[in-house]
């Protein structure tokens, strides 16, 4: 069993949700965001995202494509995510996860990335622009050093297309619960429990929802079996450390 | 070859959620393209509607003074004022017939944006178009236009406030509106199948230019040459010539000022082959992979990357990717003004401006065709600004 999945599934078998925060690298400052990770490790998450950040983010809402762009003003880079986590390694409970668009990790080489990211202690990539289909140099790159490329799926993601994806992926899958770019929404679409049930026939992995979440009322509504294993959340996230609240505080009302 | 993918370059690099949409494209290309109602269709908007064929036009002053012929051909001349609309109307009746019925585009100069609202309104579809907030500024009068048009407009504040940040808005609202919405890519780049729909909508250009030389000299010309920007133009000429191994083809990309350091669009010329807009194509980009704003006098060649199709041509060695400067764009611009009595957009007076700036390079006696891929007015402003008039 892949790490990723086993700490998912070691929240379940404690009865609860399992807690994947997302955040910008470099969010809200360079110096802080460090801080950041540590509060949200030592609160409780089982996963963190790390958002590597990108001039051109295709699959972002407002809130994210914000701290990427002020990310990068503050010279924040994959090679400084490296060395920032190098620096640190063993200090996380939570499983770690990289999150950003194929162009800089393709400029890094996907080789030397492979083992630099396995050698700093990160456990997994998700990149929003590498569908299947054009995944099969990074899968390779990645497995051969025990990473996992978590795929993507949504509500328009037909049981066909799941099912390329849960022949070559572990750790687990992440739903996408609206047709839409990340960022908070009030409620859930109605169709999410489509994909959700869909996601829960073809894939044996555990599963994360993300995208619009903001609060764990939110979940409450789905029925009891299509409950994700896991909950992703980053724009809501993002806009509470932004108004100068405590990182673990975010954690506590999901773990409450 | 892999599937969407010239060479090395291409594919389709875009979040899963818009898979579905660009399979669904796909099949539509297949099914509904080579019909016999959707050629009809599509051929009586191109005549009677946009104006096709253009004319190809002989520059006799220019010639003389050359050396050799220099041929024209004049999609300056189309409905709308540049080729744009070759592609526009295709893409809006295929949407059509596909069950959709409205329009999103991205527009940098706001050529394309024009076009694809002049398309959307004979066509009875509702339409909307990104467009970065600094290049609506610049460009108000092709803003007024799409609105007259019956067009929304939406100022893109995101990213650097240009052609590439509507580039990415359009394709976050693909997301959510894929559903009732075709995404009216203006140029031959993106993710598969945009290249190949963009080329094959824009390949009128070529066909009827070769035809025409034949007809009107007997023979190819030796040299057929181009502006690339995201390169639908190029790509719409060059296609016809490619596989005839007698013609040289040049593309010319835009070098900005030319002073060191300065912004450029050159993308083939000076960037590095990554990932943007969902393809692997050469982009200009920094050591990190993040990319890297462009800059060029003419708004349409403004963009850091370009079409995968150029990229391959030019790994391929097919094609040479040149550069022209501004102010080499300028002389072209006003030359053809007081010669040939024609005001091209500065687009296409990239395209001229190799010719005429490395007229020596050129075999005395040949013939020289350059797609005039747009008319003028559009640049007065800046024209006039640059030269202080």
């Amino acid at each position: 069993m892949h790490i990723l999945e086993k700490k998912i599934r070691d929240a379940a078998a404690e009865g609860r949700t399992a807690l994947i925060p997302f955040v910008t690298a470099g969010y809200p400052t360079p110096e802080t965001f460090w801080n950041v990770v540590t509060e949200l490790d030592a609160a409780g998450s089982d996963v963190i995202e790390i958002g590597v950040p990108f001039s051109d983010p295709v699959a972002d809402g407002p809130v994210v494509e914000a701290a990427s762009v002020k990310a990068l003003e503050n010279g924040v880079t994959l090679h400084g995510i490296i060395e920032g986590l190098r620096d640190r390694r063993g200090a996380f409970r939570a499983g770690l996860v990289l999150m950003g668009y194929m162009n800089p990790f393709l400029q890094y080489g996907l080789e030397k990335l492979a083992r630099d990211a396995q050698e700093v202690g990160v456990h997994g990539l998700i990149v929003p622009d590498l569908p299947y289909d054009e995944a099969a140099d990074m899968r390779a790159a990645l497995s051969a050093h025990g990473l996992a490329l978590i795929p993507l799926v949504g509500p328009n993601t037909s049981e066909e297309r799941m099912k390329l994806y849960a022949d070559v992926s572990d750790a687990y899958v992440y739903v996408v619960s609206v047709m839409g770019t990340t960022g908070e929404r009030k409620s859930l679409p109605p169709e999410v429990t489509d994909v959700l049930s869909r996601a829960r026939r073809v894939f044996s992995l555990p599963v994360a929802l993300g995208f619009g979440l903001r609060a764990p009322g939110q979940l409450a509504m789905l029925p009891d079996d299509l409950r994700p294993d896991a909950a992703v959340f980053g724009s809501a996230l993002l806009r509470h450390i932004a108004e100068g609240k405590a990182p673990a505080d975010f954690i506590r009302a999901w773990r409450a | 070859m892999k599937k969407g993918y010239f060479g090395d370059f291409g594919g389709r690099f875009v979040p899963e959620l818009l898979m579905p949409p660009l399979m669904e494209l796909e099949e539509a290309m297949k099914d509904i393209l080579p019909s016999e109602t959707f050629r009809k269709e599509l051929d009586d908007l191109l005549k009677n509607y946009a104006g096709r064929e253009t004319p190809l036009t002989f520059c006799p002053g220019l010639s003389e003074k050359l050396g050799f012929e220099l041929w024209l051909k004049r999609e300056d001349l189309l409905h709308t004022g540049a080729h744009k609309i070759n592609n526009t109307l295709g893409q809006a009746l295929l949407a059509k017939h596909m069950g959709k019925t409205s329009l999103i585009a991205e527009t940098g100069a706001g050529q394309h944006g024009v076009a694809t609202a002049a398309a959307a309104a004979r066509l009875g579809m509702k339409c909307t178009v990104y467009m970065g907030a600094e290049d609506a500024e610049r460009q108000s009068a092709n803003v007024r236009r799409m609105r007259l048009l019956g067009a929304d407009v939406v100022a893109v504040e995101s990213g650097s406030r240009t052609l590439k940040d509507a580039i990415n808005a359009a394709l976050r609202a693909w997301i959510s509106l894929q559903k009732t919405t075709h995404y009216c890519f203006g140029t031959a780049a993106g993710p598969y199948p945009f290249p190949d729909l963009v080329r094959e909508f824009q390949s009128v250009i070529g066909r009827e230019a070769r035809a025409q030389m034949l007809e009107r000299t007997g023979s190819l010309p030796d040299y057929v040459v181009a502006a690339v920007g995201g390169g639908s133009n190029a790509i719409g000429m060059f296609s016809a010539f490619v596989p005839d191994a007698s013609v040289k083809i040049i593309g010319v990309e835009a070098g900005g000022t030319g002073e060191p350091g300065c912004m450029h669009s050159a993308a083939i010329n000076l960037g590095r082959p990554g990932v943007l807009h969902g393809e692997y194509t050469m982009l200009l980009q920094d050591d990190d992979g993040q990319i890297l704003p462009s800059g060029s006098i003419s708004a349409g060649l403004d963009y850091p990357g370009v079409g995968p199709e150029h990229a391959h041509l030019a790994a391929a060695g097919r094609v040479k990717y040149a550069v022209a400067y501004d102010h080499e764009a300028l002389d072209a611009f006003q030359t053809l003004c007081r010669v040939e009595g024609i005001l091209p957009a500065l687009e296409s007076s990239h395209a001229l401006a190799y010719v005429l700036a490395h007229a020596g390079d050129f075999e005395p006696g040949s013939r020289v065709l350059v797609n005039l891929s747009g008319r003028g007015d559009k640049d007065m402003d800046i024209v006039e600004k640059a030269l202080g008039l």
